[in-house]
């Protein structure tokens, strides 16, 4: 604890607000992107996409003079397809081929690649190349594509991935419910749109004998494990570097077909090729998130307490199961997590995932969660006014209690700590609840309609082995682990195998190790995303990387310490017992040492060390993971205040504020940012965006004049406020919270339009709330809700 | 998403682009601001052999005030109206102000817009109600074309081959009259879900009201303003609002109601007292 108050008062420590140490670079646009390297010699590449959802591929003809620089599936040669196991019971595997084999299952699958000296000369060669299909049926419905003969994979004997059921004192606890309410509730397809897409420069390094392949990823250590594979060469030989990367979201945490694709060439040419897609192939071939339908029925007591929850979840998988997480991580969460934060004791769940010729279903910031919690959050509120109560109230009341924590749920997962009740308690009075209410009563003077809508959830985060390891995935995380070096100026190198992009973890990387070592963090580079220069790690997904390597980097400062104590010690010439450890000094009796004097002595001047040195020097790799490794949960809640405008159907959202718990904060201001750019996307999926199909698997918003996203003008001004639950497993009571803020706007927005339109007896469960979608649903309301 | 291999052409004044239009006989198309027009080549939509770049023609760059009137060069940009206060052109201005974003009005020009023709653009309605009129140079020699059946269908116009738009005189408003320009979007900057605009001369008693934003060009809604002009607001019912959507072709029902409401407050905003 003392190094804590070490840190604080330095100012640059765990909880201090910090400016961004890479902002100096990205808010200047020196940013080093993938697409701003360019090698000599380099071609580029593009792709030639499937026109169709689902066709038998008859064959491909390449246009004659250019037969060298096309590239169909049959030349790919010694590249593996893309298969992910997974050890779910009934789980089916699909086989992905980097360039379509024999069929094309969605609508921007690749078929073909060209190479040129530009990509418009590439596009112009794409355009000449032709392609035989013969049209299928496309599986555009999901419940349709679980009753059809169709199949999206002719091996199988069904179109679903996998069908969990869960259920957990059912029957027990809704048998006398008094009150039972039933809903089906709809999110829709969307994509994730990072700021930069895919991107990829491979090329071949003579010197070091490797392949190098410069990647927008999160996880370039699994992308080497991947690329290994599929192109069946030694890991050795393939050097991963993911640079500055314009957002990840989970687009970037599986290895894609284009990786493969660009790296064979790299590997069968040795020479430098580039393929970066655009955002057309995004919208289209990138359409792969969010889709999931609940039917649901909750029974609760009269006081709108909830007993029993039975559901039907049904996932639209899209053709292919990415490697390595699977399309089963989708399932898995929204069985897992559709409890929510509340306490109840009976819960039954069917969950579908279906194959459809749609883009694989990929985990978008949130994973299932932002999904589950719009389907939960939509039924407390239903539940309540089917009482005749407030939805605070009865929200209030069906939540886990903090004297309840760590509190296992209907669902098994272990909540480790938290207060619920409070931060749902912060927002109602943030947003200035009664106010609202009692403007509500009056009336605007504009016609518009007011509501206030409010959300809890809570959010894995950092699940480790243990969870993994029961889905049986291809690769699994375990230890993370850090290299940490005082260099002979007495800087720090912080070496870690995650990836940031986005979430400021150079700087809050350098927090950790300040607040161990007190290094200015000025004098401490964070090294990431370069297989040559880290160590191991599975990488950025899950909300897991300031727990895990956050851990790591304190663990590894740590290890160091003894040996910087000792030398210093040595040099002061006194018993190491009687030194300690000051920001960036080592302290004695009479006198103390900086950092730079041990680091001076160990480098350059060892005949001064002690004869009993730790000959290991000042440089450590340990490794981490928190005691309990079933993932810790942050929560929040979220309040908003809309008006709804019900002769246009447009809704503005008047106020919007959040009480976040994430444990111990390593810099607020992170904390602010990232929270502030997931609800952003969550006001997208609330709102704006959704990527639709229509009955011939033909996608209909691939560009952005169709496919909407929230602006500066959409997003308002988010009033945030922090409390500190710490976790009691992992180190400085830490907290993943990188996802959180894009899970609850949905839910709140649509809560608070429901809110506002009561009066008319509507009812709006299907994202995006489009004003057709809204319009529709006020010319067609039914005064009376449907009875069970 | 890249355009394919296109020639470029920046003729020096308007005679010299009226001849590279002829010797490209209908490869050719006029780039001004190329708001709409790059995007459709990058998608390869449009694959025109020879742009003709007229945005730097001084004889479409100017505003020039003739009395009863403001002739606006064809190249004149949103940005320019926008930023730019002209007696009589207010309500150019504010409809300019609304165009999109600023990147894109900086670019973007009137004649552009008119001759690209989205139905849910802000020219073709602001330009109907304002009953403006188009100059148009081409082999059919000079001549003009009101603004209000310019459009004659999504993306159609009454431009024949080879004709170039040379400028727009707007009628001014006087001092005592009065517009209302309503436009409802999902989001600032996107084409709007439904658009309305209505101009009123309290002297000369008289109104103007089209509505935009619909399957097809801007259409007036004449009855509905005539009524308006004799009686003021109090010819403005649900009920005479929905008669007169109700004439509009090819509405489906939540269009309509979007209609209803623009064309209702556009008509409030120029007849407010």
């Amino acid at each position: 604890m003392e190094d804590q108050v070490k840190g604080q008062s330095s100012g640059q420590g765990i909880g201090a607000r910090v400016p961004r140490k890479e902002d100096a670079r990205l808010m200047r646009g020196r940013g080093n992107y993938v697409s701003d390297i360019i090698l000599p010699n380099q071609s580029e590449v593009a792709f030639l996409r499937s026109p169709l959802a689902h066709a038998v591929l008859r064959g491909i003809t390449k246009p004659q003079g250019l037969e060298g620089s096309v590239y169909v599936a049959a030349d790919l040669t010694g590249v593996k397809p893309m298969e992910a196991p997974c050890t779910v019971p009934n789980y089916k595997i699909s086989v992905q081929h980097p360039l379509a084999h024999e069929k094309v299952r969605f609508v921007g699958e690749l078929v073909a690649m060209a190479v040129a000296p530009t990509r418009a000369a590439a596009e112009d060669i794409c355009e000449r190349i032709e392609v035989d299909l013969d049209e299928l049926p496309a599986l555009v419905d999901a419940h349709e594509a679980r009753r059809s003969a169709t199949r999206v994979h002719d091996a199988w004997d069904d179109n679903l991935y996998l069908t969990l059921n869960y259920d957990n004192g059912f029957d027990e606890h809704a048998r006398n419910a008094p009150v039972v309410v039933e809903r089906e509730i709809n999110m829709s397809r969307q994509a994730m749109v990072p700021l930069e897409g895919k991107a990829i420069v491979a090329d071949w390094d003579h010197r070091a004998d490797q392949l190098v392949v410069y990647t927008s990823t999160q996880v370039p250590h699994v992308i080497r494990i991947g690329l290994a594979e599929m192109l069946g060469i030694g890991e050795g030989q393939i050097r991963v570097i993911a640079p500055d990367v314009g957002g990840g979201f989970g687009y970037k945490c599986v290895l894609q077909p284009e990786e493969v694709c660009v790296a064979w060439l790299a590997l069968t040419h040795k020479r430098p090729f580039r393929y970066v897609e655009d955002r057309r192939e995004h919208l289209i071939a990138g359409a792969n998130s969010r889709q999931h339908n609940y039917k649901l029925k909750a029974y609760a007591d009269e006081r709108g307490r909830l007993l029993a929850l039975d559901a039907e979840v049904t996932i639209d998988g899209g053709a292919y199961s990415n490697w390595p997480f699977t399309v089963a991580l989708e399932p898995g969460q929204a069985t897992g997590n559709l409890p929510g934060p509340y306490d109840f004791r009976g819960y039954r769940c069917k969950t579908y995932c279906v194959a459809t010729n749609k883009p694989g279903f990929l985990p978008y910031r949130g994973v299932a969660r932002t999904s589950v919690c719009f389907a939960i959050e939509l039924m407390i509120d239903a539940i309540a006014r089917k009482v005749g109560r407030e939805p605070w109230d009865v929200r209030n009341e069906n939540l886990v209690q903090p004297q309840a924590m760590p509190y296992n749920n209907v669902a098994r997962k272990h909540y480790d700590s938290g207060d619920y009740p409070k931060s749902l308690l912060a927002v109602r009075q943030d947003i200035d609840f009664e106010t609202w209410r009692a403007r509500q009563k009056q009336g605007e003077a504009d016609g518009r309609r007011i509501g206030i809508g409010f959300a809890t959830y809570c959010e894995q985060s950092a699940h480790g082995t243990s969870v993994f390891a029961a889905w049986g995935l291809p690769l699994i995380p375990g230890y993370d682990q850090a290299t940490v070096r005082l260099l002979p100026d007495g800087s720090l190198e912080v070496r870690v195998g995650i990836h940031s992009h986005g979430q400021g973890m150079e700087t809050t990387l350098a927090q950790i190790a300040h607040e161990i070592l007190g290094v200015d963090i000025s004098r401490i580079r964070v090294v990431h995303g370069d297989t040559g220069q880290t160590p191991f790690s599975t990488g950025t997904y899950a909300s897991r990387s300031i727990v895990m390597t956050g851990g790591a980097v304190a663990k590894t400062c740590e290890a160091l310490v003894p040996r910087l104590l000792a030398i210093g010690a040595h040099l002061m010439q006194c018993a190491s017992n009687t030194v300690s450890m000051m920001p960036g000094r080592v302290v004695g009796p009479q006198a103390s040492v900086s950092l730079k004097d041990i680091a001076e002595a160990w480098y350059r001047r060892p005949q001064l060390l002690p004869p009993d040195v730790d000959v290991n020097g000042l440089e450590a790799t340990v490794g981490y993971r928190p005691q309990v490794d079933t993932g810790v949960f942050s929560y929040a809640s979220h309040a908003a205040v809309v008006a709804v405008d019900p002769e246009v159907g447009d809704i503005e959202i008047l106020d919007y504020v959040i009480a976040e718990d994430c444990g111990r904060m390593v810099n607020p201001m992170v904390v602010d940012g990232q929270t502030m750019g997931g609800a952003t996307q969550g006001i997208g999926t609330a709102l704006f965006e959704e990527s639709p199909y229509d009955a011939n698997g033909q996608p209909l918003a691939s560009t952005f004049m169709d496919y909407l996203l929230p602006g500066p003008t959409e997003v308002p001004k988010f009033r945030i406020r922090h409390s500190e639950t710490l976790s009691p497993y992992t180190a400085f009571g830490i907290k993943g919270m990188g996802e959180g803020g894009a899970i609850a706007p949905p839910a709140v927005l649509f809560n608070a339009v429901n809110d506002a339109l009561r009066g008319l007896g509507v009812e709006v469960a299907e994202t995006p709330l489009t004003p057709r979608r809204l319009l529709a649903a006020i010319e067609g309301a039914r005064p009376k809700e449907p009875q069970p | 998403m890249k355009a394919p291999a296109f020639d470029y052409q920046r003729p020096r004044d308007l005679a010299a682009a009226a001849a590279a239009l002829r010797g490209a006989s209908g490869n050719a198309k006029l780039l001004a601001g190329g708001q709409s027009l790059l995007p459709m080549l990058n998608l390869r939509l449009a694959r025109p052999g020879i742009l003709v770049d007229i945005s730097r023609i001084e004889e479409l760059r100017g505003i020039e005030d003739r009395g009863d009137a403001l002739r606006i060069g064809a190249a004149v940009t949103h940005a320019e109206l926008e930023d730019r206060p002209l007696a009589g052109g207010a309500m150019l201005r504010e409809v300019a102000h609304g165009i999109a974003y600023r990147s894109v009005r900086n670019r973007g020009t009137i004649a552009g817009s008119m001759a690209h023709a989205d139905p849910a653009a802000d020219w073709p309605l602001a330009l109907a109600v304002l009953g403006a009129t188009l100059i148009v140079d081409g082999a059919q020699g000079r001549r003009t074309m009101p603004a209000g059946d310019f459009m004659q269908g999504p993306f159609t116009t009454r431009l024949a081959d080879g004709d170039i738009i040379i400028a727009v005189d707007v009628p001014k408003l006087s001092r005592g009259a009065r517009f209302g320009y309503y436009k409802f979007c999902r989001k600032t900057g996107e084409f709007p879900e439904a658009s309305a605009a209505a101009v009123f001369d309290p002297e000369t008693k008289q109104a103007r009201l089209y509505v935009g934003a619909l399957p097809g060009a801007p259409q007036p809604l004449d009855d509905l303003a005539y009524d308006l002009a004799e009686r003021g607001l109090p010819a403005l019912t649900e009920a005479a609002v929905d008669r007169a959507v109700a004439q509009i072709p090819n509405l489906e029902p939540i269009a309509r109601r979007m209609q209803r409401a623009a064309v209702t407050r556009a008509v409030r905003q120029a007849f407010a007292a």
